[in-house]
């Protein structure tokens, strides 16, 4: 089997065991903040997108209403359209593959596909990636949702304050510079401000207004929070191994 | 029934983004600024949610275990320990906490 001696399913194979593991908490999770086992594994089969995935609980969690969650969880997706122009330029999948490649379109096969060069490379890094981590995150869902059900009382497993640590580990490989930290405090004390004077979830959706806004009038790197949560390229010496080579970088202050 | 409504919707409109990027000309869409706006609110999100997470209960602020989550994830992260190890520092840090008595 030569597939295996292939650089780029290598990398996608043991990001899709990192990535597909975390799912466990994923599961936990989701049972624990008050969804049950089926609409945990309905996030993780359709959404498929950890950040909206971990929005959607987390804001039902706070006791926030379905359609904040429904709010949050889209807004976190936006980027997934981004990857997807990139995808489709680089890939050019035709007919139904168009569709397939759309739902496994998330930020590690993104960045699987985009850290080669080679264009057959680059579409078995995009599958290896895609399949592999939507077939052990589904899997790993069921285990952590299965196991979550069974633990009893969250609170005494400190599960809420493993819903913190899921979302500043989702933050942090992308506060790469000073703008993305200073734009995660703005929005954290944005959000701080809000909570005594509106109902659960809003604060969330007031933070991403205050992000969008400044998006919209600054002029920072356009790629900035465009990085995945695992990256697959950490720790190989790979000469190209640019996440984002489709979009112009201007004053990269990465690191 | 209600949830699964918002749930199901939720779904539908984040495979619509990730098909729009394929089926929308990317000279339509390459704007350095959407794509910097896609970035920026990801991460106003993420710690939005994050502090929603470790200090907002209902409509109060509250100070608790959670706090030292916080702090335990941070550290985790600074160690460059695995996502999963660092969900665990923080439901470690609670629970403990709360067993010595810190709710």
């Amino acid at each position: 089997m030569k597939l295996l001696q292939s650089p780029a399913v290598r990398v996608g194979l043991s990001i899709s065991i990192a990535t597909g593991l975390y799912g466990i908490s994923f599961g936990a999770l989701g049972v624990t903040s008050g969804l049950d086992f089926w609409q945990t594994m309905a996030l993780s089969l359709l959404l498929f997108s950890g950040g909206s995935q971990f929005a959607f609980i987390g804001v039902v969690a706070g006791g926030g209403s379905g359609v904040a969650a429904m709010g949050a969880a889209t807004l976190l997706g936006m980027r997934n359209g981004i990857y997807g122009m990139q995808l489709n330029a680089l890939l050019q999948p035709r007919g139904w593959r168009k569709f397939a490649a759309a739902h496994v379109t998330i930020d590690e096969s993104t960045a699987t596909s985009t850290g080669q060069t080679d264009p057959d490379e680059q579409k078995r890094g995009f599958w290896t990636a895609g399949i592999g981590i939507f077939v052990l995150w589904n899997v790993f869902t069921a285990v952590g949702a299965l196991a979550g059900s069974a633990l009893g009382d969250p609170k005494q497993w400190g599960l809420d304050g493993a819903a913190v640590a899921a979302f500043l580990g989702l933050l942090w490989p992308r506060l790469k510079g000073r703008e993305p930290v200073a734009i995660a405090v703005v929005c954290a004390l944005a959000t701080v401000l809000a909570v005594p004077f509106v109902p659960g979830g809003v604060p969330i959706l007031i933070a991403a207004v205050v992000a969008a806004a400044i998006g919209w009038f600054s002029h920072g790197r356009s790629d900035e929070g465009l990085e995945p949560d695992v990256d697959p390229y950490a720790g190989h010496h790979h000469p190209h191994s640019h996440p984002h080579p489709g979009v112009p970088r201007s004053g990269d202050d990465a690191k | 029934m209600n949830l699964w409504m918002w749930l199901l919707l939720a779904c539908l409109l984040g495979y619509a983004w990730k098909l729009l990027g394929y089926l929308v000309p990317a000279s339509l869409l390459r704007n350095p600024r959407m794509s910097r706006i896609a970035g920026t609110m990801t991460i106003g999100l993420l710690a939005s949610l994050t502090i929603v997470n470790a200090v907002a209960s209902g409509q109060a602020l509250a100070f608790d275990a959670r706090m030292g989550a916080l702090a335990a994830a941070g550290i985790a992260l600074w160690l460059r320990a695995p996502f999963l190890v660092v969900v665990l520092a923080g439901a470690g840090a609670a629970a403990g906490l709360r067993l010595l008595g810190w709710s």
